[in-house]
Protein backbone atom coordinates (compact mmCIF):
# COMPACT_ATOMS: atom_id res chain seq x y z
CA UNK A 1 0.00 0.00 0.00
CA UNK A 2 1.29 3.21 -0.64
CA UNK A 3 -0.27 7.07 -0.51
CA UNK A 4 0.01 9.56 -3.16
CA UNK A 5 -0.11 13.22 -2.29
CA UNK A 6 -0.90 15.48 -5.72
CA UNK A 7 1.06 18.41 -4.06
CA UNK A 8 -0.80 20.98 -6.65
CA UNK A 9 -3.84 19.84 -5.19
CA UNK A 10 -2.72 20.01 -1.95
CA UNK A 11 -3.28 23.56 -0.03
CA UNK A 12 -1.39 22.49 3.70
CA UNK A 13 -4.35 22.53 5.56
CA UNK A 14 -2.95 19.51 7.77
CA UNK A 15 -5.75 18.22 8.56
CA UNK A 16 -4.12 14.51 7.57
CA UNK A 17 -1.81 14.93 10.30
CA UNK A 18 -4.60 14.60 12.98
CA UNK A 19 -5.81 11.45 11.17
CA UNK A 20 -2.74 9.90 10.62
CA UNK A 21 0.52 11.45 12.70
CA UNK A 22 2.73 8.46 11.44
CA UNK A 23 2.83 9.62 8.02
CA UNK A 24 1.86 13.14 7.49
CA UNK A 25 3.74 15.91 9.14
CA UNK A 26 3.84 19.77 8.70
CA UNK A 27 7.61 21.87 8.18
CA UNK A 28 8.23 24.54 10.57
CA UNK A 29 6.84 26.80 7.59
CA UNK A 30 3.55 25.22 8.64
CA UNK A 31 3.55 23.12 4.64
CA UNK A 32 3.22 19.60 4.72
CA UNK A 33 6.50 17.74 4.69
CA UNK A 34 6.66 15.71 1.72
CA UNK A 35 7.46 19.44 -0.09
CA UNK A 36 10.59 19.49 1.04
CA UNK A 37 10.96 15.94 -0.96
CA UNK A 38 8.68 15.82 -3.87
CA UNK A 39 7.35 19.20 -6.17
CA UNK A 40 3.73 17.52 -8.04
CA UNK A 41 3.34 14.35 -6.89
CA UNK A 42 4.56 12.44 -3.83
CA UNK A 43 4.66 8.81 -3.72
CA UNK A 44 5.52 7.15 -0.64
CA UNK A 45 7.11 4.19 -0.22
CA UNK A 46 5.49 0.47 0.55
CA UNK A 47 3.36 1.33 3.67
CA UNK A 48 2.33 -1.41 6.38
CA UNK A 49 -1.08 -2.18 6.84
CA UNK A 50 -1.75 -1.62 9.68
CA UNK A 51 -2.08 2.06 9.00
CA UNK A 52 -4.78 1.95 6.51
CA UNK A 53 -7.63 3.28 8.52
CA UNK A 54 -5.90 6.24 9.32
CA UNK A 55 -4.63 7.34 6.26
CA UNK A 56 -8.51 6.34 4.43
CA UNK A 57 -9.43 8.90 7.33
CA UNK A 58 -6.65 11.02 5.89
CA UNK A 59 -7.82 10.77 2.25
CA UNK A 60 -11.11 11.30 3.26
CA UNK A 61 -10.61 14.63 5.70
CA UNK A 62 -8.57 16.29 3.33
CA UNK A 63 -10.65 19.20 2.08
CA UNK A 64 -8.57 19.59 -1.24
CA UNK A 65 -9.28 16.14 -1.98
CA UNK A 66 -5.53 15.15 -2.81
CA UNK A 67 -4.43 12.32 -1.28
CA UNK A 68 -4.96 8.84 -2.82
CA UNK A 69 -4.17 5.21 -1.80
CA UNK A 70 -2.76 3.06 -3.86
CA UNK A 71 -3.28 -0.97 -3.01
CA UNK B 1 -33.77 -7.60 -0.17
CA UNK B 2 -33.40 -4.97 2.29
CA UNK B 3 -30.08 -3.49 2.41
CA UNK B 4 -28.64 0.02 3.48
CA UNK B 5 -29.90 3.13 1.54
CA UNK B 6 -28.09 5.92 2.28
CA UNK B 7 -30.40 9.38 1.23
CA UNK B 8 -28.13 12.07 -0.29
CA UNK B 9 -25.23 11.74 -2.41
CA UNK B 10 -22.90 14.52 -1.41
CA UNK B 11 -20.15 14.48 1.07
CA UNK B 12 -21.81 13.09 4.02
CA UNK B 13 -23.66 10.62 1.91
CA UNK B 14 -20.57 8.81 0.44
CA UNK B 15 -18.56 9.38 3.00
CA UNK B 16 -21.25 7.32 5.34
CA UNK B 17 -21.35 4.89 2.33
CA UNK B 18 -18.43 4.46 1.50
CA UNK B 19 -17.68 3.30 5.57
CA UNK B 20 -20.35 0.65 5.67
CA UNK B 21 -19.13 -0.80 2.73
CA UNK B 22 -15.27 -0.75 4.37
CA UNK B 23 -17.16 -2.60 7.73
CA UNK B 24 -17.80 -5.33 5.59
CA UNK B 25 -21.66 -5.19 5.44
CA UNK B 26 -22.58 -7.46 2.66
CA UNK B 27 -26.49 -6.80 2.43
CA UNK B 28 -26.29 -4.08 -0.22
CA UNK B 29 -25.33 -0.70 -0.01
CA UNK B 30 -27.55 1.70 -2.40
CA UNK B 31 -26.64 5.93 -2.14
CA UNK B 32 -29.53 8.05 -3.51
CA UNK B 33 -28.71 11.75 -4.71
CA UNK B 34 -31.47 13.91 -6.37
CA UNK B 35 -28.30 15.93 -8.38
CA UNK B 36 -27.61 14.54 -11.80
CA UNK B 37 -23.63 14.24 -10.83
CA UNK B 38 -21.73 12.05 -8.97
CA UNK B 39 -20.87 13.04 -5.82
CA UNK B 40 -18.91 16.34 -5.93
CA UNK B 41 -17.14 18.99 -2.93
CA UNK B 42 -18.66 22.12 -2.92
CA UNK B 43 -16.51 24.43 -0.95
CA UNK B 44 -14.79 24.84 -3.84
CA UNK B 45 -17.39 26.29 -5.28
CA UNK B 46 -16.82 29.43 -3.93
CA UNK B 47 -13.20 29.82 -4.29
CA UNK B 48 -11.08 27.58 -6.29
CA UNK B 49 -13.83 26.12 -9.13
CA UNK B 50 -14.59 30.06 -9.22
CA UNK B 51 -11.22 31.80 -9.37
CA UNK B 52 -9.24 29.03 -11.45
CA UNK B 53 -12.49 28.20 -13.61
CA UNK B 54 -11.62 24.33 -12.96
CA UNK B 55 -14.20 21.91 -14.60
CA UNK B 56 -16.60 19.30 -12.39
CA UNK B 57 -13.63 16.78 -12.55
CA UNK B 58 -11.96 18.81 -10.48
CA UNK B 59 -13.83 18.91 -7.87
CA UNK B 60 -15.70 15.40 -8.01
CA UNK B 61 -15.12 13.21 -5.15
CA UNK B 62 -13.21 9.98 -5.07
CA UNK B 63 -15.41 6.93 -3.30
CA UNK B 64 -13.17 4.26 -0.96
CA UNK B 65 -15.40 1.53 -1.30
CA UNK B 66 -14.36 -1.25 -3.78
CA UNK B 67 -15.78 -1.03 -6.98
CA UNK B 68 -19.57 -2.38 -7.04
CA UNK B 69 -20.19 -2.42 -3.30
CA UNK B 70 -22.04 0.78 -3.65
CA UNK B 71 -25.06 1.28 -6.15
CA UNK B 72 -25.16 4.99 -6.79
CA UNK B 73 -28.67 6.23 -8.28
CA UNK B 74 -28.36 10.07 -9.22
CA UNK B 75 -31.26 12.51 -10.49
CA UNK B 76 -33.73 10.78 -8.24
CA UNK B 77 -35.25 12.59 -4.77
CA UNK B 78 -37.40 10.71 -1.65
CA UNK B 79 -40.90 11.39 -1.50
CA UNK B 80 -41.81 9.53 1.25
CA UNK B 81 -40.62 7.45 3.68
CA UNK B 82 -42.02 4.51 6.07
CA UNK B 83 -39.66 4.30 8.77
CA UNK B 84 -41.57 1.11 10.55
CA UNK B 85 -42.42 -0.89 7.46
CA UNK B 86 -38.77 -0.04 5.65
CA UNK B 87 -39.65 1.36 2.88
CA UNK B 88 -38.62 4.85 1.05
CA UNK B 89 -40.29 6.19 -1.75
CA UNK B 90 -38.99 7.88 -5.06
CA UNK B 91 -39.87 10.72 -6.99
CA UNK B 92 -39.02 8.43 -10.12
CA UNK B 93 -41.99 5.49 -8.36
CA UNK B 94 -39.67 3.06 -7.62
CA UNK B 95 -39.80 1.55 -3.86
CA UNK B 96 -36.51 0.86 -1.87
CA UNK B 97 -37.11 -1.33 1.10
CA UNK B 98 -34.20 -0.96 3.98
CA UNK B 99 -33.22 -2.36 7.16
CA UNK B 100 -31.11 0.71 7.80
CA UNK B 101 -30.97 4.03 6.44
CA UNK B 102 -28.84 7.13 6.47
CA UNK B 103 -29.94 10.46 6.32
CA UNK B 104 -28.09 12.79 4.71
CA UNK B 105 -30.31 15.38 2.36
CA UNK B 106 -28.65 18.51 3.93
CA UNK B 107 -29.88 21.81 3.12
CA UNK B 108 -31.17 23.91 0.52
CA UNK B 109 -30.19 27.99 0.16
CA UNK B 110 -33.06 30.16 1.27
CA UNK B 111 -33.91 32.96 -1.19
CA UNK B 112 -35.02 36.29 0.23
CA UNK B 113 -39.13 37.00 -0.09
CA UNK B 114 -38.79 40.45 -1.61
CA UNK B 115 -39.08 42.72 -5.23
CA UNK B 116 -36.62 40.92 -7.41
CA UNK B 117 -36.14 40.83 -11.70
CA UNK B 118 -36.55 37.25 -12.95
CA UNK B 119 -32.66 37.06 -14.35
CA UNK B 120 -29.63 38.18 -12.95
CA UNK B 121 -30.40 36.90 -9.10
CA UNK B 122 -28.67 33.75 -7.99
CA UNK B 123 -27.63 31.47 -5.38
CA UNK B 124 -24.75 29.22 -5.34
CA UNK B 125 -24.88 25.73 -3.63
CA UNK B 126 -24.75 23.53 -6.48
CA UNK B 127 -22.79 22.73 -9.58
CA UNK B 128 -25.34 23.68 -11.89
CA UNK B 129 -25.51 27.02 -9.71
CA UNK B 130 -21.95 27.91 -10.19
CA UNK B 131 -22.19 27.05 -14.15
CA UNK B 132 -24.95 29.83 -14.36
CA UNK B 133 -22.76 32.17 -11.76
CA UNK B 134 -20.07 31.71 -13.98
CA UNK B 135 -22.43 32.72 -17.31
CA UNK B 136 -23.97 35.81 -15.24
CA UNK B 137 -20.66 37.17 -14.39
CA UNK B 138 -19.52 36.99 -18.27
CA UNK B 139 -22.54 40.18 -18.59
CA UNK B 140 -21.31 42.32 -15.52
CA UNK B 141 -19.04 44.68 -13.59
CA UNK B 142 -21.16 45.10 -10.26
CA UNK B 143 -21.76 42.56 -7.79
CA UNK B 144 -23.80 42.60 -4.57
CA UNK B 145 -23.97 39.33 -2.08
CA UNK B 146 -26.56 39.77 0.13
CA UNK B 147 -25.57 37.86 3.41
CA UNK B 148 -22.08 37.95 5.13
CA UNK B 149 -21.82 34.34 6.03
CA UNK B 150 -18.32 32.70 4.82
CA UNK B 151 -19.86 31.66 1.88
CA UNK B 152 -20.74 35.54 1.61
CA UNK B 153 -17.53 36.66 2.47
CA UNK B 154 -15.68 33.74 0.27
CA UNK B 155 -17.69 34.83 -2.75
CA UNK B 156 -16.61 38.68 -2.27
CA UNK B 157 -13.05 37.57 -2.11
CA UNK B 158 -13.08 35.22 -4.83
CA UNK B 159 -15.09 37.61 -7.05
CA UNK B 160 -12.78 40.99 -6.09
CA UNK B 161 -10.09 38.93 -6.78
CA UNK B 162 -11.50 38.10 -10.17
CA UNK B 163 -11.49 42.18 -10.80
CA UNK B 164 -15.51 42.55 -9.69
CA UNK B 165 -16.66 45.41 -7.87
CA UNK B 166 -18.23 43.61 -4.85
CA UNK B 167 -20.75 44.81 -2.25
CA UNK B 168 -21.79 42.68 0.82
CA UNK B 169 -25.20 43.83 2.42
CA UNK B 170 -26.14 42.17 5.81
CA UNK B 171 -27.87 43.13 8.85
CA UNK B 172 -25.16 42.71 10.93
CA UNK B 173 -22.29 44.85 12.14
CA UNK B 174 -19.49 42.67 11.28
CA UNK B 175 -19.22 40.07 8.75
CA UNK B 176 -19.32 35.93 10.07
CA UNK B 177 -20.24 37.74 13.54
CA UNK B 178 -21.88 34.32 14.68
CA UNK B 179 -19.17 32.07 14.10
CA UNK B 180 -16.10 34.06 15.11
CA UNK B 181 -17.60 37.24 17.50
CA UNK B 182 -17.38 41.28 16.96
CA UNK B 183 -13.94 41.85 17.01
CA UNK B 184 -12.37 39.06 14.72
CA UNK B 185 -15.44 39.83 12.79
CA UNK B 186 -14.32 43.45 12.22
CA UNK B 187 -10.52 42.71 12.07
CA UNK B 188 -11.39 40.32 9.06
CA UNK B 189 -13.71 42.92 7.40
CA UNK B 190 -10.56 45.58 7.63
CA UNK B 191 -9.00 42.74 5.05
CA UNK B 192 -11.89 43.15 2.61
CA UNK B 193 -11.99 47.03 3.00
CA UNK B 194 -8.35 47.16 2.18
CA UNK B 195 -8.89 44.29 -1.13
CA UNK B 196 -11.43 46.49 -2.08
CA UNK B 197 -14.57 45.29 -1.08
CA UNK B 198 -17.66 47.76 -0.33
CA UNK B 199 -19.87 46.84 2.99
CA UNK B 200 -23.60 48.02 3.61
CA UNK B 201 -23.99 46.44 6.67
CA UNK B 202 -26.42 46.91 9.72
CA UNK B 203 -29.57 47.15 6.55
CA UNK B 204 -31.73 44.69 5.27
CA UNK B 205 -32.54 44.65 1.41
CA UNK B 206 -35.98 45.28 0.65
CA UNK B 207 -35.99 45.06 -3.35
CA UNK B 208 -33.76 44.59 -6.15
CA UNK B 209 -34.54 47.06 -8.72
CA UNK B 210 -34.03 46.40 -12.37
CA UNK B 211 -36.25 45.91 -15.48
CA UNK B 212 -34.99 42.51 -16.74
CA UNK B 213 -32.01 42.30 -14.97
CA UNK B 214 -30.78 43.75 -11.63
CA UNK B 215 -29.81 47.10 -11.18
CA UNK B 216 -29.12 48.16 -7.55
CA UNK B 217 -29.87 46.67 -4.51
CA UNK B 218 -32.21 48.72 -2.39
CA UNK B 219 -32.14 48.81 1.45
CA UNK B 220 -34.31 49.90 4.74
CA UNK B 221 -32.32 52.62 5.27
CA UNK B 222 -32.85 54.09 1.75
CA UNK B 223 -29.35 53.30 0.55
CA UNK B 224 -28.72 51.49 -2.38
CA UNK B 225 -25.80 49.90 -4.09
CA UNK B 226 -25.15 49.23 -8.34
CA UNK B 227 -25.21 45.68 -9.37
CA UNK B 228 -26.17 43.71 -12.79
CA UNK B 229 -25.91 40.54 -10.45
CA UNK B 230 -26.61 39.96 -6.96
CA UNK B 231 -26.35 36.42 -5.29
CA UNK B 232 -28.03 35.67 -2.54
CA UNK B 233 -26.26 33.89 0.47
CA UNK B 234 -28.41 34.51 3.22
CA UNK B 235 -28.70 30.92 4.79
CA UNK B 236 -30.88 27.44 4.11
CA UNK B 237 -33.43 25.66 5.26
CA UNK B 238 -33.22 21.69 5.99
CA UNK B 239 -34.04 19.17 3.56
CA UNK B 240 -36.30 17.08 5.63
CA UNK B 241 -40.17 16.94 4.38
CA UNK B 242 -39.52 13.39 3.17
CA UNK B 243 -39.29 12.08 6.68
CA UNK B 244 -42.92 13.95 7.56
CA UNK B 245 -45.28 11.39 9.43
CA UNK B 246 -42.88 9.29 11.06
CA UNK B 247 -43.32 10.89 14.50
CA UNK B 248 -39.95 12.53 14.46
CA UNK B 249 -38.98 15.84 15.74
CA UNK B 250 -37.58 17.80 12.40
CA UNK B 251 -37.75 21.59 13.61
CA UNK B 252 -34.38 22.16 12.60
CA UNK B 253 -32.90 19.62 11.02
CA UNK B 254 -33.26 15.61 12.38
CA UNK B 255 -33.35 15.71 16.00
CA UNK B 256 -30.76 12.60 16.91
CA UNK B 257 -29.05 11.01 19.69
CA UNK B 258 -25.15 11.08 20.65
CA UNK B 259 -25.27 8.08 18.16
CA UNK B 260 -26.77 9.99 15.47
CA UNK B 261 -29.73 8.07 15.77
CA UNK B 262 -33.04 8.78 15.22
CA UNK B 263 -36.54 7.01 15.40
CA UNK B 264 -35.63 4.01 16.78
CA UNK B 265 -33.08 1.62 17.54
CA UNK B 266 -30.23 2.62 15.97
CA UNK B 267 -30.69 1.57 12.53
CA UNK B 268 -31.88 5.29 11.34
CA UNK B 269 -28.95 7.78 11.06
CA UNK B 270 -28.48 11.17 9.96
CA UNK B 271 -24.94 12.46 8.97
CA UNK B 272 -23.84 16.54 7.82
CA UNK B 273 -25.75 19.52 7.92
CA UNK B 274 -29.37 18.23 8.21
CA UNK B 275 -28.21 16.30 11.84
CA UNK B 276 -28.90 17.89 14.85
CA UNK B 277 -27.17 15.83 17.53
CA UNK B 278 -25.79 16.38 21.12
CA UNK B 279 -21.88 16.66 21.43
CA UNK B 280 -21.00 15.54 24.48
CA UNK B 281 -17.30 16.81 24.50
CA UNK B 282 -19.37 20.06 24.91
CA UNK B 283 -21.91 18.94 26.43
CA UNK B 284 -25.73 17.96 25.96
CA UNK B 285 -27.50 20.28 23.73
CA UNK B 286 -28.24 19.14 20.25
CA UNK B 287 -27.10 21.26 17.56
CA UNK B 288 -26.37 21.17 13.53
CA UNK B 289 -23.42 21.85 12.54
CA UNK B 290 -22.91 22.93 9.03
CA UNK B 291 -18.95 22.42 8.57
CA UNK B 292 -17.51 20.60 5.76
CA UNK B 293 -15.65 18.54 8.09
CA UNK B 294 -18.42 17.60 10.27
CA UNK B 295 -19.87 15.78 6.97
CA UNK B 296 -17.06 13.62 6.78
CA UNK B 297 -16.35 12.71 10.54
CA UNK B 298 -20.67 11.90 10.53
CA UNK B 299 -20.54 10.11 7.57
CA UNK B 300 -17.59 8.04 8.51
CA UNK B 301 -19.44 7.43 12.14
CA UNK B 302 -22.57 6.68 10.79
CA UNK B 303 -21.28 4.07 7.98
CA UNK B 304 -19.45 2.26 10.61
CA UNK B 305 -21.80 2.38 13.17
CA UNK B 306 -24.77 0.84 10.95
CA UNK B 307 -22.24 -1.65 9.77
CA UNK B 308 -21.51 -2.86 13.12
CA UNK B 309 -24.80 -3.22 14.19
CA UNK B 310 -26.44 -5.12 11.19
CA UNK B 311 -23.42 -7.51 10.79
CA UNK B 312 -22.70 -7.75 14.03
CA UNK B 313 -25.47 -6.71 16.29
CA UNK B 314 -22.95 -4.58 18.22
CA UNK B 315 -23.66 -0.89 19.67
CA UNK B 316 -21.02 2.02 18.86
CA UNK B 317 -19.88 4.72 21.30
CA UNK B 318 -21.07 8.12 21.34
CA UNK B 319 -19.87 10.50 18.84
CA UNK B 320 -18.11 13.14 20.06
CA UNK B 321 -15.92 14.98 17.07
CA UNK B 322 -13.58 17.86 17.54
CA UNK B 323 -14.97 19.91 14.85
CA UNK B 324 -13.23 21.72 12.85
CA UNK B 325 -13.71 24.25 9.68
CA UNK B 326 -11.48 26.20 7.34
CA UNK B 327 -12.35 29.50 4.91
CA UNK B 328 -9.53 30.37 2.42
CA UNK B 329 -10.28 34.61 1.83
CA UNK B 330 -7.85 36.33 -0.13
CA UNK B 331 -4.16 35.42 0.94
CA UNK B 332 -5.96 34.55 4.31
CA UNK B 333 -6.03 31.21 5.85
CA UNK B 334 -8.95 30.77 8.43
CA UNK B 335 -8.94 27.52 10.34
CA UNK B 336 -10.63 27.05 13.31
CA UNK B 337 -11.10 23.80 16.30
CA UNK B 338 -14.20 23.18 18.60
CA UNK B 339 -17.02 25.43 19.09
CA UNK B 340 -16.14 28.71 19.01
CA UNK B 341 -19.91 29.64 18.42
CA UNK B 342 -20.49 28.50 21.43
CA UNK B 343 -19.78 31.61 23.13
CA UNK B 344 -21.54 35.44 22.47
CA UNK B 345 -19.69 37.22 25.80
CA UNK B 346 -17.30 39.27 24.36
CA UNK B 347 -15.02 38.57 27.25
CA UNK B 348 -14.88 35.42 27.29
CA UNK B 349 -13.41 35.95 23.28
CA UNK B 350 -9.40 36.88 23.78
CA UNK B 351 -6.40 36.77 21.64
CA UNK B 352 -4.25 33.94 22.79
CA UNK B 353 -0.99 35.09 20.66
CA UNK B 354 -0.62 37.62 17.45
CA UNK B 355 -2.67 40.74 16.86
CA UNK B 356 -6.13 41.46 15.39
CA UNK B 357 -4.58 43.60 12.32
CA UNK B 358 -2.70 40.72 11.26
CA UNK B 359 -1.77 36.64 12.59
CA UNK B 360 -3.97 35.72 15.29
CA UNK B 361 -5.09 33.61 17.11
CA UNK B 362 -8.48 34.12 19.46
CA UNK B 363 -9.21 31.60 21.89
CA UNK B 364 -13.27 31.38 22.68
CA UNK B 365 -13.93 29.93 26.48
CA UNK B 366 -16.65 29.25 28.68
CA UNK B 367 -16.82 28.81 32.36
CA UNK B 368 -13.15 29.06 32.46
CA UNK B 369 -13.29 26.05 29.52
CA UNK B 370 -11.70 26.37 26.13
CA UNK B 371 -14.23 25.62 24.10
CA UNK B 372 -13.23 27.04 20.70
CA UNK B 373 -10.10 28.28 19.12
CA UNK B 374 -9.93 30.23 15.14
CA UNK B 375 -6.47 30.75 14.10
CA UNK B 376 -5.59 33.54 11.19
CA UNK B 377 -2.51 32.26 9.60
CA UNK B 378 -0.22 30.58 12.27
CA UNK B 379 -0.36 27.76 10.36
CA UNK B 380 2.20 26.34 12.03
CA UNK B 381 0.18 26.29 15.35
CA UNK B 382 -2.39 24.28 14.52
CA UNK B 383 -1.64 21.19 16.01
CA UNK B 384 -0.72 23.29 19.34
CA UNK B 385 -3.96 24.86 19.55
CA UNK B 386 -6.16 21.65 18.37
CA UNK B 387 -4.57 20.00 21.27
CA UNK B 388 -4.97 22.91 23.87
CA UNK B 389 -8.99 22.50 23.23
CA UNK B 390 -9.68 18.99 23.50
CA UNK B 391 -7.30 18.91 26.73
CA UNK B 392 -9.58 22.00 27.88
CA UNK B 393 -12.50 20.29 27.32
CA UNK B 394 -11.01 16.46 28.46
CA UNK B 395 -10.42 18.68 32.29
CA UNK B 396 -13.98 20.04 32.10
CA UNK B 397 -15.66 16.21 31.57
CA UNK B 398 -13.10 14.67 34.42
CA UNK B 399 -14.01 17.46 36.76
CA UNK B 400 -17.50 17.13 36.68
CA UNK B 401 -17.82 13.47 36.19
Amino acid sequence: MKVIVDLNKCNDHGQCVYSAPEVFSLNGRGELSFRDEAKEIYVSDQLDESLRDALEEAADICPMQAIEIEG
Amino acid sequence: MAGVVVLGASLGGLRAADALARSGYSGGITLVGDEPHQPYNRPPLSKEALVEAQDFDAIRLRSSAKPGTVSLVTGVRATSVDLGRGLLFLSDGRELAFEGLVAATGLRPRALGIPKPSAGVVMLRTYEDLVRLRSELAMVQDVAIIGAGFIGCELAASLTRLGYRVSVIAPEDVPMLRPLGEELGAALMRHHLRAGVTFGLERLPVAIEGSERPERVVCNDGSSFEAQLVIEAVGSATNTEWLDGNGLDLSDGILCDEKLSFGGDGRFLAVGDVARFPNLAFDAVPRRVEHWGMAVDTGRYAGKALGHLLSQGEASPAFTPMPAFWSDQFELRIQSFGMPGLVTDASEIRVLEGDLDGEVVVGYHRNGTLVGVVLVGFVQSHLKYRAAVAESLEAAAGASS
